[in-house]
């Protein structure tokens, strides 16, 4: 692959993710984002050339909703894209934006990721991805309880209980340091036996502590290209390279789990193209979409290409705190904030705001040169991206 | 500068009121295999297709994530699928943006809708406005036109005859499409006698309900030329938003179209549009924006669209040589559908209605309540 | 598709979508809702910056970007047709049985029309340019519909 020009994130902006934002309607809310990413990026709307729009149509019903939402978006003049992929959405539309600049169209381009959950009846809307014919009676919404009981059967019923559990109360330490996350429930270690044993189970082990939040929430990210990042900001997080990872519908109907995942098959692919061989000593920090504890946990090994317990020890060991060695998901991630269409972009921009120095209370204690992040979403879909302090090519 | 891209091969099934028997993954179907074979690719990771882009639409698939039931359709083992999920031409300036990234080399385009399954496309369009200003006086795209064509009736010489006229060549036209078998042809008086749908559009006026899908390859220069002998280059795309709430807008200004043009004609290298294109493909959704969105474009006189059409400028001028969205397809893909058919013409492909030596095109596509999205590619061959 | 393809074993399943919406309409929303439900006024936003009185109001102008929460100011409850439409297709999403006209009419004060009902009238003796009144719903529904219609009034 040869890039046709380096493209560097200047800017991003969230609203706050909740599970209330009565105050706000949908592009009110997408408002706030697109002010604080040009604020960040030290722009004005004027100095955008195109909108990239993306969210779930059937979790609000809104048909073409980038045409009402105008109103908030400052699309109003503009060219404008509009993408969407399910749960990995937010990462298809940093992809789109950074084509958009790469390819030479535009110079700054604006990518806003949305959902308001809260206006809507999620798991009917989820439910309704299912083909009428042969999966409709079957689903049951994002709930799954099968990693669960893989992990429980490979590593035991109590380390594998024990470390989910660990990764859950780390993820909302880190929450609790990011003002924009929607839950922050200041959970302590000793906690961790009494959770265990008490959240309300959802499926199997999957118990109502360990599962992503439904939020409202937008995030902007502002998009541009060598030459005017480097004119506009002191330290873009530059983009090295994506790659998606999608699969058929269909490839667990009859109850075989898949051998070869999609987020092994996306790090192989990346880690390749960029000439990476130790995942876990060039990426300083990983921004992981992880819809409960135990697929965070259990997509560590996934990801970063680990075979036996690795991926577990980083967990016991402290290694993927914040102050760790391996630092995993600094915003507190998925589990503490869930606006759909946003969360995957939502990950992009913390690895981002961690390349520039930017992430306030929840940064790091180490210099990041190189940060990964993930999407999910669909059945099974990747989306991996990387971001580069250094320009890239 | 960033490389071509060409058009490789195109792929449609029929535009038809109710494909009841057929599932959309099975018009997709039908839209891949040929263009396969056609270019002789598949969906190996070194020289097959790096990224595949549906164009398809949750509200009116009344699926969540849309794509999702798409996937093995498009290839999507562990490979790039995205969607746009915005008129279909839009599929074409992703697809542009992702190869001359030097992301991605050879893409495929499939865009599918099947309009039928809903009880009423109106009710879709509905959804399209906001629940506290709009939703509640029972807006829809159709009602939205209505005033447009209002506006515009006021604003230019167009009357109900000239629409007539509009309205009878696209079925002449569309009895040459073997993709509209079942457009109904009107003589002038039929449509003249049609009864008032929104005031002052028609019933005959009106694009039909129907299901179908459309497809191609775009590839990188060298790639494309390996592919097929004869790429049709994408030389020139825009776009454009304008306002939301109507009263927001000038109707008949054709704003958001003007501006969608100059930055397809400015990426183009094209300074004066007229006479510069062979043939040309508009989304004319209802009778009276054909010559207004010829005017936005900037081909015909502004306000003189009346005098256009009596002129004989349609024929003259190659506007919708397919029959045009008038002739039927739906709404979500009115664009891509219009690219596809610039194409085949400029490829020598378009059978009975082939324009001899098209060499250049213009393809339209449009969203939104009364025109509030434009989008405007420009084709070129060799 | 071939034309041959046979269809004697084909079946549709029906399907409805029929979930629940709550749609938060925002503090500059709920404003003009609740002052148009109990004072029976009609409020616009002034953008001074694009020196216009919007209506619907909003809480951003959608052209400069600025902030117009606080910037309110009452339009009148008569205003003019500028463009309408006779809407005479039935559908389920709509308020009124076939035809009825639907109209964009710019309130007294007003830059921007508002699509709204326009009633009391046969579709055939509208035109543009004449003046209409707001008639107030009897019964709240606190939505824009709180105006039940526009009526044709002397100018
Ligand atoms: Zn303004």
């Amino acid at each position: 692959m040869k890039k046709n020009r380096n493209v560097g994130i200047i800017g991003v902006g969230q609203s706050v993710y909740s599970s209330h934002r009565e105050e706000v309607n949908q592009p009110e809310m997408i408002n706030e984002a697109v002010v604080e990413a040009l604020e960040s990026a030290g722009l004005t709307i004027d100095d955008v050339d195109c909108i990239v729009h993306g969210n779930m149509e059937l979790f609000e019903m809104v048909h073409q909703p980038d045409l009402w939402h105008t109103l908030g978006t400052g699309a109003l003049g503009k060219e404008s894209l509009r993408v969407t992929t399910g749960g990995t959405t937010g990462a298809t539309l940093v992809a789109a934006a950074d084509h958009l600049v790469a390819s030479g169209l535009h110079d700054v381009v604006l990518a806003i990721g949305f959902e308001k959950l809260q206006e809507g009846h999620t798991t009917g809307g989820i439910t309704n991805m299912a083909d009428p014919l042969w999966g409709r009676q079957l689903q049951t919404g994002a709930l799954t309880g099968m990693t669960a009981a893989q992990m429980i059967e490979e590593f035991g019923e109590e380390r594998a209980k024990k470390v989910a559990m660990k990764y859950r109360i780390l993820m909302d330490q880190h929450a609790m340091k990011n003002h924009k996350a929607h839950r922050r429930l200041g959970l302590s270690p000793d906690q961790a036996d009494e959770l265990m044993e008490n959240s309300p189970q959802l499926v199997g082990e999957l118990r109502m502590i360990h599962m992503c939040s439904q939020s409202d929430g937008a995030c902007a990210m502002v998009f541009a290209s060598e030459e005017k990042a480097t004119a506009l900001c002191d330290q873009p997080a530059w983009i090295k390279d994506h790659v998606t990872a999608h699969r058929e519908e269909m490839f667990c109907i009859f109850g075989d789990a898949p051998v070869l995942s999609t987020h092994r098959y996306a790090a192989r692919k990346l880690y390749q193209r960029c000439g990476i061989t130790n995942p876990r000593e060039e990426i300083d920090l990983f921004e992981m979409y992880d819809p409960s504890s135990w697929w965070g946990s259990d997509w560590l090994r996934e990801f970063l290409l680990l075979e036996g317990d690795e991926h577990l020890k980083m967990i016991e060991n402290d290694e993927i705190a914040m102050d760790g060695a391996f630092p995993v998901n600094p915003s507190g991630g998925v589990i503490a904030s869930n606006p759909i269409g946003a969360t995957a972009m939502v990950r992009v921009a913390e690895a981002a705001l961690q390349i520039m120095g930017r992430a306030g209370e929840h940064q790091v204690p180490k210099t990041v040169n190189q940060a990964l992040a993930s999407g999910f979403g669909g059945t099974m879909w990747t989306v991996l991206t990387l971001l580069t302090r250094q320009v890239p090519w | 500068m960033a490389r071509r891209v060409g058009i490789c091969a195109v792929a449609q099934t029929t535009y038809q009121r109710d494909k009841w028997h057929e599932r959309f993954q099975g018009m997709a179907l039908e839209v891949l295999e040929p263009l396969l074979e056609k270019t002789g690719l598949d969906f190996s990771e070194e020289q097959g297709i790096g990224m595949s882009i549906s164009v398809s639409d949750d509200v009116f698939d009344a699926r969540t994530i849309s794509d999702n039931a798409m996937t093995d359709v498009l290839g999507a083992h562990m490979r790039c699928e995205e969607k746009v999920a915005q008129e279909g031409i839009q599929a074409l300036y992703y697809g542009l943006a992702a190869i001359q990234s030097g992301h991605v080399d050879v893409v495929l385009v499939l865009g599918h809708c099947k309009e039928s399954q809903g009880k009423s496309r109106n009710m879709v369009t509905h959804l399209a406005f906001d629940p506290f200003y709009t939703r509640p006086v029972g807006l829809d795209f159709t009602a939205a036109a209505g005033m447009q064509a209002q506006a515009y009736a006021a604003a230019s010489d167009v009357t109900d005859d000239h629409l007539a006229e509009v309205v009878a060549r696209a079925g002449r036209m569309a009895r040459m499409n073997p993709a509209t078998p079942e457009t109904a042809v009107y003589s002038r008086e039929e449509v003249l006698a049609s009864p008032m749908l929104a005031d002052p559009i028609r019933a005959h006026h009106a694009y039909p309900v129907s299901d179908g899908a459309v497809g191609m390859i775009l590839a990188a220069e060298d790639r494309a030329r390996d592919i097929c002998a004869h790429p049709v280059w994408i030389t020139g795309v825009g776009n454009c938003m304008d306002s939301f709430f109507l009263g927001d807008r000038d109707l008949t200004s054709n704003f958001a179209l003007k501006k969608a043009a100059a930055r397809a004609y400015r990426r183009a290298g094209i300074d004066t549009p007229r006479d510069t294109f062979d043939v040309i493909e508009i989304s004319d959704q209802y009778a009276y924006q054909q010559p207004m969105w010829m005017e936005g474009l900037g081909l015909v006189d502004e306000g003189r669209g009346g005098a256009w059409i009596a002129g004989g400028g349609p024929d003259a001028m190659k506007v919708n040589r397919s029959g045009g969205m008038l002739a039927g397809n739906p709404l979500l893909l009115g664009g891509l559908v219009r690219a596809a058919e610039v194409s085949l013409q400029l490829m020598g492909q378009a059978g009975d209605r082939q324009v001899a030596d098209a060499r250049r095109g213009l393809a339209h596509g449009v969203m939104g309540p009364a025109g509030q999205f434009h989008a405007v590619a420009i084709l070129e061959r060799d | 598709m071939p034309s041959d393809f046979d269809t004697s074993d084909c079946y549709t399943i029906p399907g409805k979508l029929a979930l629940p919406y709550t749609y938060f309409a925002g503090r500059v929303g709920s404003r003009f809702i609740t002052t148009l439900r109990d004072r029976h006024k009609i409020m616009g936003v002034r953008c001074d910056h694009c020196d216009m009185v919007l209506v619907p109001p909003r809480q951003t102008c959608e052209r400069c970007l600025r902030d117009l929460s606080d910037q309110w100011c009452e339009v009148g409850t008569r205003g003019e047709v500028v463009n309408y439409t006779v809407v005479r297709y039935p559908d389920r999403h709509q308020p009124r049985p076939v035809p009825f006209v639907l109209a964009m009419i710019r309130l007294e004060g007003a830059d921007t029309p508002i699509v709204h009902l326009l009633e009391e009238i046969a579709p055939e003796q509208v035109v543009i340019g004449m003046a209409v009144e707001a008639v107030f719903a009897v019964k709240t529904t606190a939505t824009i519909r709180d105006i039940d219609h526009f009526k044709p009034c002397d100018s």
